[in-house]
């Protein structure tokens, strides 16, 4: 590998909600811990899919690392810089698009095209050039006729490629995408799929769909107890997964 | 109203003018009409009105549908006002007094209130709450307030969807609305759940727009260009205006 530039780096990463729901009898009132003594790393070029159960704590790590949530111990670094501090990552999260689970919580204007240019304007782009930019990343996913629709009007497929869009917007470095294509029909799931097999930048998606994930990915991990298992260790669980859907009745892409 | 904004999405004159324009006309306008005292000038207004909206194409139907809540108000002032004000007596309803300054007035009520409602729904609500907000934005109305309503404009669909999902969780286990305790319970329940998931989104929201580099100054995109056809509105309109209550006061004079 020429480029390794590492982009994401969690180093022995434990985190409990303060509020846990879980606090329950059968944990004998202690925390339970979401992420326990976590690492994790994504370099420059790396196209890793996860796959693992709900509740597991995916999405907590994904917080984590756009630094939403304070880890209770352990190191955040991105772009080689260890952050701690708010003003910190503020610096540094538009270079990592993540795009939440809820396009509903991702998309908060009525609006399409000004959902897409909310980020670029932020970035200090001119209004022409946001709006250039903005039309640009709709044509690019073939979404251009959307340009001028009311969001809450959109159906689900069409909202989670136009929230996939404003995180492309901000020309992010890396992209964390949430289950991307939970509840979506097999049209618009393809259609992710090839936008995501044509770029050219590091990412990290979420999702329950085996096939898809092994289609766009060059390694699939897991998480269990907190903790993210690398794909040699996880070789066993995938033909675990293939072999389950195997059973049901399914489509391939 | 707000569930379709049908008015919002046709095709006409009013709709091809540039909403800042609309609402500033809208705004003056009523003001005009409500300020004035002069009844030829009133009701030439409300002709005038009606030449809006059906500039705006918006059917009779429409209009009835939107003024009947005006009507139930305007019933009680006729029932209420013309029994209670002084003036000449001009006839008398089981030992009720009708005066005509009451008549007069509560006719002036009924066509100013009507005037200024179809004012308002020729230009404004002949475009949807999104865009009504941006030009809002655009007419320096404090940001704060456009964002919102222009938040509460996108969120107010998602949370009565929420709404509707846990009301039907609650109809599927049997739950019929009764006027007894367990069903003001179910009602306070589901409104706490409501506003708990409300919150809970408000928190994803923000948190989603801080990844987007938000850092407390809000920036949307300029849509509105002021265009020649838009300017040529406002003057002639304001034209009309000002020419036809001269000619009232001229008329009156002489
Ligand atoms: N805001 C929260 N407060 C308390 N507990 C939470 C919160 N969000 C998630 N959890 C808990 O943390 C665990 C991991 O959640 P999450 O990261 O959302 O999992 P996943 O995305 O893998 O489904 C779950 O057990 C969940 O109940
Ligand atoms: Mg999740």
């Amino acid at each position: 590998m020429v480029d390794k530039k590492n982009i994401i780096k969690l180093k022995n990463i434990s985190f409990s909600y303060p509020d846990s729901y879980q606090k329950g009898p059968s944990l004998n009132g202690t925390d339970v811990k979401v992420l326990n003594d976590l690492s994790f790393e994504l370099n420059a070029n790396d196209k890793i899919g996860m796959i693992a159960p709900n509740g597991s704590g995916k999405t907590t790590l994904l917080h984590i690392i756009m630094g939403l949530c304070q880890p209770d111990c352990g190191v955040v670094e991105l772009f080689g810089e260890k952050l701690t501090k708010e003003k910190e990552f503020a610096l540094y999260r538009p270079k990592i698009g993540l795009m939440f689970q809820d396009s509903d919580d991702q998309l908060f204007n009525p609006y399409v095209i000004d959902d897409i240019a909310f980020g670029p304007l932020n970035l200090g782009f001119s209004q022409k050039e946001a709006l250039i930019i903005a039309r640009e990343i709709l044509s690019d996913l073939g979404i251009e006729d959307l340009e001028n629709s009311i969001v809450h009007k959109l159906s689900g497929g069409q909202k989670r490629l136009v929230a996939l869009a404003t995180v492309l917007a901000m020309k992010p470095e890396a992209l964390l995408l949430d289950e991307p294509t939970a509840g979506l029909d097999m049209e618009v799931k393809t259609r992710i799929e090839g936008i995501l097999k044509n770029l050219d930048i590091a990412f990290l998606v979420v999702a329950h769909d085996f096939n898809f994930l092994k289609s766009i990915s060059s390694r699939i991990i897991s998480m269990t107890e907190g903790k993210v298992l690398m794909d040699d260790q996880i070789h066993i669980h995938q033909h675990e997964h293939i072999h389950k859907y195997g059973h049901d009745p399914h489509t391939h892409v | 109203m707000i569930e379709n904004e049908e008015l919002a999405f046709k095709d006409s004159l009013i709709h091809k003018i540039n909403p800042c324009i609309r609402i500033l006309l809208a705004v003056l306008l009523s003001f005009w009409v409500a300020l004035s005292t002069d009844f030829k000038f009133i009701s030439g207004c409300f002709v005038l009105a009606f030449v809006f909206v059906f500039l705006a194409s918006i059917t009779p139907n429409d209009i009835f549908k939107r003024l009947k809540p005006l009507f139930v108000f305007l019933l009680m002032i006729w029932i209420l006002l013309p029994l209670t004000f002084e003036g000449d007596m001009v006839f008398t309803v089981f030992s009720f007094d009708i005066s005509r300054q009451g008549i007069e007035y509560c006719a002036m009520i009924t066509i100013k209130s009507i005037t200024i409602i179809l004012f308002f729904m020729s230009f404004v609500a002949t475009m949807t709450i999104g865009v009504m907000g941006h030009a809002m934005q655009k007419l320096n109305v404090p940001q704060k307030f456009v964002f919102l309503l222009l938040m509460t404009y996108r969120y107010i669909f998602v949370i009565g969807e929420e709404y509707q999902k846990l009301f039907r969780a609650a109809k599927i286990r049997g739950f019929v609305s009764k006027t007894n305790i367990h069903s003001y319970k179910t009602y306070a329940y589901l409104a706490g759940m409501l506003f708990v998931r409300a919150s809970m989104r408000a928190k994803r929201v923000h948190q989603a727009m801080i990844c987007r580099g938000f850092n407390g100054q809000f920036h949307t995109i300029d849509k509105f260009s002021l265009d020649k056809l838009s300017i040529i509105f406002f003057i002639i309109v304001l034209l009309f205006m000002t020419i036809y209550q001269w000619l009232i006061v001229k008329v009156l004079i002489f």
